[in-house]
């Protein structure tokens, strides 16, 4: 009885989290949708926690809410511009969870066999599922858990690092060990090795081994990919502590487990392709890090970068009627996002068009902009896609780029030799007149000149972004 | 060195190519600056605003070119004062290198280096010397003026007390510098302006400056205008009549037209044909501004204004810029001085003639007792090459549908391939993997396959909550743990716990910060 009740409100779980993904096609139905999460989560917990195999309840319950009281502590504290690192955060507890779940079911396992028969008979719980296992399943079942404790593992320290490289506690240059990419595979092979070892000896060590083996490729691989190719990375993470989460489920054949994992992996791995196509780069090169090499020289660029001062960025604004904003992860660093709100604001109330354009990479997490932009109270009707406003930059007065560089770089389509050549881009230049707010003349992550700034209706705006944002407010009328 | 400007001595033109104020700027320069007594006066420049401005006042146009090293004119120099060049003097001036062949032989024999204004690339770095454009821009200006000057009512609408007048309407044939200035004018003076012009691209311009842009009912590979470095080029025989069907019908209803269609070295393109002029109302106005070159519409007379039997005014003018001598000569002594800026880069009153620089070279036509007309291409561009656009080809209905089957086929076939792949590999898998492990499986397929239909739908705005919804619900895994938390050793209970509190850590914090964001996101 108590068996079938825990199916069905895995069910109901379920389909809860797929409408609660579903949900998030459109702002307004999105807020509804976390809601279906929420109650799936509190409906799943309660089923497993009264359902077959659970124990101790009331410490569970107590770790819930010791967990919750942090999370919840965490949520309400952290800023907007440090959301990329928080997720990374929370992928690494997901992935080492699934390590310790992965080891449990291996321990439960060893002593499911090593007992007798009839005592096997008087087990309860997870370990009476493992007791009903013929040796084809068992084997099965080692491969499955052998799986969820290496994807966790490779989920948790790349997550780790990931979160270091956000939080600009590690630097986001792409750092490779001298032998690159060669101990990645090595240490790949090495876990084939314990796989077979393990099939074969069933015995503890090999598992420990390839988990060390796991935590270092998490930790080389990310350690390998540039601060701009984040949006990938963390895309792909969230891929893998879903896979992960299928795979235990598996080991532990708990349906629920299975679906939600597969609804994060797709989720994950179709971000991470969105980001990837963003960059005209394939996954692999992303992940192997570093842009690929150049098809020939790069084209010459003509002009100078002529700077600007704010009262001349003022004076066009005044004259504009239409305005669109590239905001780029420059903005995010530099907290500039209420300037530019209250920008917006001004040139909205004195009756000017005014509009966001954002490229799906800008930032350092899938959407990064849009929440920044939405925490800044910018409404986000107003707040486009690339696909959306790239064709609007002719008939634009004024665009004023925030932090961005590569995203608006024309040499992606102007440049068959340059190294972003063929990548979706911003088409700024197009409009009448360009300001760029930058710190100082330099190039962007990938290291290519942009020409965008020699253009003749390119102005530099130099200086800190909230600095050059807060010194035109007061001269906009 | 001295920089000399003479007495134009061509009838009629009143500009000069210096004036007090370009004076003092080639005097930081470092030249000494002469002018023919008189010259400046036609252009309302007296002798003594020369004087004040540091300039000498030289009597004679003889003593003019003898003392000076540079001189600048405006008019092509006739054969009397090409045969006073020697071979230390530069002369800067109009030129029709094209249509000067004896001119740029004597100056060749003489020795002298020439340059001719009309010369001067097109490139972004050289509008400042770009003459053509200065005294194009004024012929507009000035067209629209004598065609108002000839017109006999308002050109804007207005309602009186009198009586309602209809505004004038305005045709402006080609919207080079010309055709642009004149829809300015004509705009700002409250007529309903047109404007047509054989290159697309310039509609965008059209539209800036508040007039409206005559489209055809025509097809053609739209020509790119950056390849003939923004100037127009010959039409094919159908694009002309297309053109001309649409001027027939415009004809009777427009007041006043400014033809201003040139291709260089050619004879200008006859557009507005007799029977058009015969279809205007009577008191209309045609003012056409290639007149030099043979005009666009038939019926002008070069430097002089007809009148048609049923009383249409065709201008014929040639002489707008020195119409407006003051402001003429104010632009073009501006574009010498500049030019004078690049011949002396150290700003010492000393000429290089440096060969190496695409605009030196392309305006000199004749070089140390050579002729060095036609100048090979510049380096740069002067308008960047549009992008190649594959125009996708008008298909037929047939060749439409045989596409759409074909892709509908390819389509279909990398569906079912991919479907008996995958269902071959399921089916192999469940050959040998037990019933248990199969169930499970299935419902793994069905979540991907449902997880990549439904996170496609996903805005892009909310990728970053779609990430941490996504986050939140991974810490699914906590059943693991629970399920396991029960049974076993203290290890298993200990690792079990741990986990229990981090995917309670995620649970919470996970869904409270999705929902911190959404609730952000708000409508204006």
């Amino acid at each position: 009885m108590e068996f079938g009740f825990t199916t069905a409100a895995y069910v109901v779980a379920a389909v809860l989290f797929i409408l609660s993904l579903g949900g998030l096609s459109g702002q307004e139905s999105a807020k509804r949708a976390v809601w279906y999460g929420i109650a799936g989560m509190a409906l799943a917990v309660f089923a497993t926690l009264i359902g077959p195999g659970s124990g101790l309840w009331l410490l569970s319950i107590l770790l819930i809410a010791g967990g919750g009281i942090i999370g919840w502590y965490v949520a309400k504290k952290v800023e907007m511009t440090e959301m990329p690192q928080l997720v990374a955060a929370m992928h690494s507890l997901v992935g080492l969870a699934a390590v310790f779940v992965g080891f449990n079911a291996h321990f439960e396992l060893v002593r499911v066999l090593g007992m007798e028969p009839e005592a096997r008979e008087a087990l309860t719980g997870f370990a009476e599922l493992l007791a009903h296992k013929s040796v084809v399943e068992q084997n099965i079942l080692r491969v499955e858990l052998f799986l969820g404790i290496f994807i966790g593992a490779v989920t948790f320290t790349g997550s780790v690092v990931a979160y270091g490289k956000l939080a600009g506690k590690l630097t986001s240059a792409a750092t490779k060990l001298p032998g690159g990419h060669a101990l990645n595979a090595g240490a790949a092979a090495l876990s084939v090795i314990c796989l077979i070892w393990y099939f074969n000896s069933g015995g503890f060590f090999p598992l420990f081994i390839m988990t060390l083996a796991a935590l270092f490729i998490g930790y080389h691989l990310i350690m390998g990919i540039g601060g701009a190719d984040m949006p990938v990375v963390v895309s792909m993470l969230n891929s893998y502590s879903g896979w992960a989460a299928a795979a235990i489920g598996f080991s532990l054949g708990n349906d629920l487990l299975i679906v939600v994992g597969a609804l994060v992996g797709s989720s994950g791995a179709i971000l991470s392709y969105i980001m990837c196509k963003a960059m005209n780069r394939s996954f692999i090169s992303v992940i192997l890090g570093g842009f690929g090499g150049t098809a020939g020289p790069a084209m010459e660029i003509e002009g100078e970068q002529v700077a600007i001062d704010a009262d001349g960025v003022a004076t066009a604004l005044n004259e504009a009627d239409s305005v669109i904003i590239v905001p780029g992860y420059g903005m995010a660093v530099a907290q500039a996002q209420s300037a530019v709100a209250d920008l917006t604001r001004k040139l909205r109330a004195a009756g000017k068009e005014v509009r966001f354009a954002i490229h799906p990479v800008a930032g350092r997490l899938p959407g990064h902009m849009n929440v920044l932009l939405a925490e800044a109270k910018v409404p986000y009707d107003i707040v486009m896609e690339m696909d959306e406003i790239n064709e609007d930059f002719p008939s634009t007065d004024v665009v004023i780029v925030i932090g961005s560089n590569d995203i608006v770089n024309p040499a992606a389509q102007e440049d068959p030799n340059s190294p972003i050549a063929g990548m979706p881009v911003l088409e700024v230049w197009k409009a009448k007149q360009v300001f760029v707010s930058k710190r100082g003349q330099g190039t962007g992550y990938s290291g290519i000149e942009n020409p965008l700034f020699y253009k003749e209706n390119t102005r530099m705006f130099y200086g800190d972004a909230k600095a050059s944002i807060d010194s035109l407010l007061p001269k906009i009328s | 060195m001295k920089i000399g400007a003479p007495k134009e001595i061509e009838a009629g033109e009143n500009r000069v190519a210096m004036t007090p104020d370009s004076a003092v700027q080639l005097q930081k320069l470092g030249y000494d600056c002469l002018i023919e007594a008189g010259a400046g006066e036609k252009a309302g420049f007296a002798d003594a605003d020369y004087e004040a401005a540091g300039v000498s006042v030289v009597k004679t146009a003889a003593a003019l070119w003898k003392d000076a090293d540079i001189i600048a004119k405006v008019r092509i120099p006739n054969e009397t004062e090409l045969k006073r060049l020697t071979a230390d003097k530069t002369l800067i001036s109009f030129f029709n290198p094209a249509g000067n062949e004896e001119g740029m032989e004597l100056a060749k024999a003489k020795g002298a280096n020439v340059i001719a204004m009309e010369m001067v690339p097109r490139i972004s770095r050289a509008q400042k010397m770009d003459a053509l454009s200065s005294m194009a821009n004024i012929a507009g200006y000035r067209a629209v003026i004598e065609a108002g000057n000839n017109y006999g009512r308002f050109f804007t609408g207005q309602i009186t007390a009198a009586g309602k007048v209809p505004p004038a309407k305005v045709l402006v044939v080609g919207a080079g510098v010309a055709g642009l200035a004149a829809i300015g004018t004509s705009t700002s003076l409250g007529a309903i302006t047109y404007a047509f012009d054989v290159r697309p691209e310039v509609a965008e311009q059209v539209e800036s400056m508040g007039a409206e842009f005559v489209y055809l009912d025509f097809e053609e590979e739209a020509q790119d205008g950056a390849a003939t470095g923004g100037y127009a080029s010959v039409q094919s025989e159908e694009f002309r009549n297309a053109q001309l069907a649409k001027f027939r019908e415009l004809a009777p209803e427009v007041d006043i037209v400014i033809t201003t269609a040139l291709i260089p070295n050619r004879p200008a393109p006859k557009l507005w044909t007799e029977d058009m002029v015969a279809a205007m109302k009577p008191g209309s106005v045609i003012v056409d501004l290639a007149a030099e070159r043979g005009g666009n519409v038939e019926g002008t007379v070069m430097d002089e204004k007809v009148v048609t039997e049923n009383g249409v005014t065709i201008i014929g003018y040639t002489d707008f810029p020195s119409r407006m001598a003051s402001q003429a000569s104010t632009l073009y002594a501006t574009n010498i001085r500049h030019m004078m800026t690049d011949l002396t880069p150290e700003k010492d009153g000393q000429v290089v003639h440096n060969m190496e620089d695409d605009v030196i070279r392309g305006a000199t036509v004749t070089y140390q007792g050579e002729i060095t007309f036609p100048p090979p291409p510049p380096k740069v561009q002067a308008i960047a090459a549009q992008p190649k656009k594959d125009a996708p080809k008008e298909l037929t209905p047939e060749e439409r549908r045989a596409q759409e089957v074909a892709a509908f086929k390819a389509q279909t076939r990398q569906q079912v391939t991919l479907l008996a792949v995958g269902g071959g590999l399921i089916l192999l898998a469940g050959l040998y993997a037990p019933a248990s492990f199969m169930q499970h499986f299935i419902v793994f397929v069905l979540s991907v396959f449902v997880g990549f239909q439904v996170i496609w739908g996903v805005a892009h705005s909310l990728h970053t909550p779609l990430m941490a919804v996504t986050n939140a619900i991974s810490s699914i895994i906590i059943l693991g743990a629970l399920m396991q938390i029960g049974s076993g050793s203290w290890l298993v209970i200990l690792l079990a716990g741990l986990s229990v509190f981090m995917a309670g850590i995620n649970i919470f914090g996970g869904f409270l910060v999705t929902r911190r964001m959404l609730a952000m996101f708000q409508k204006s």
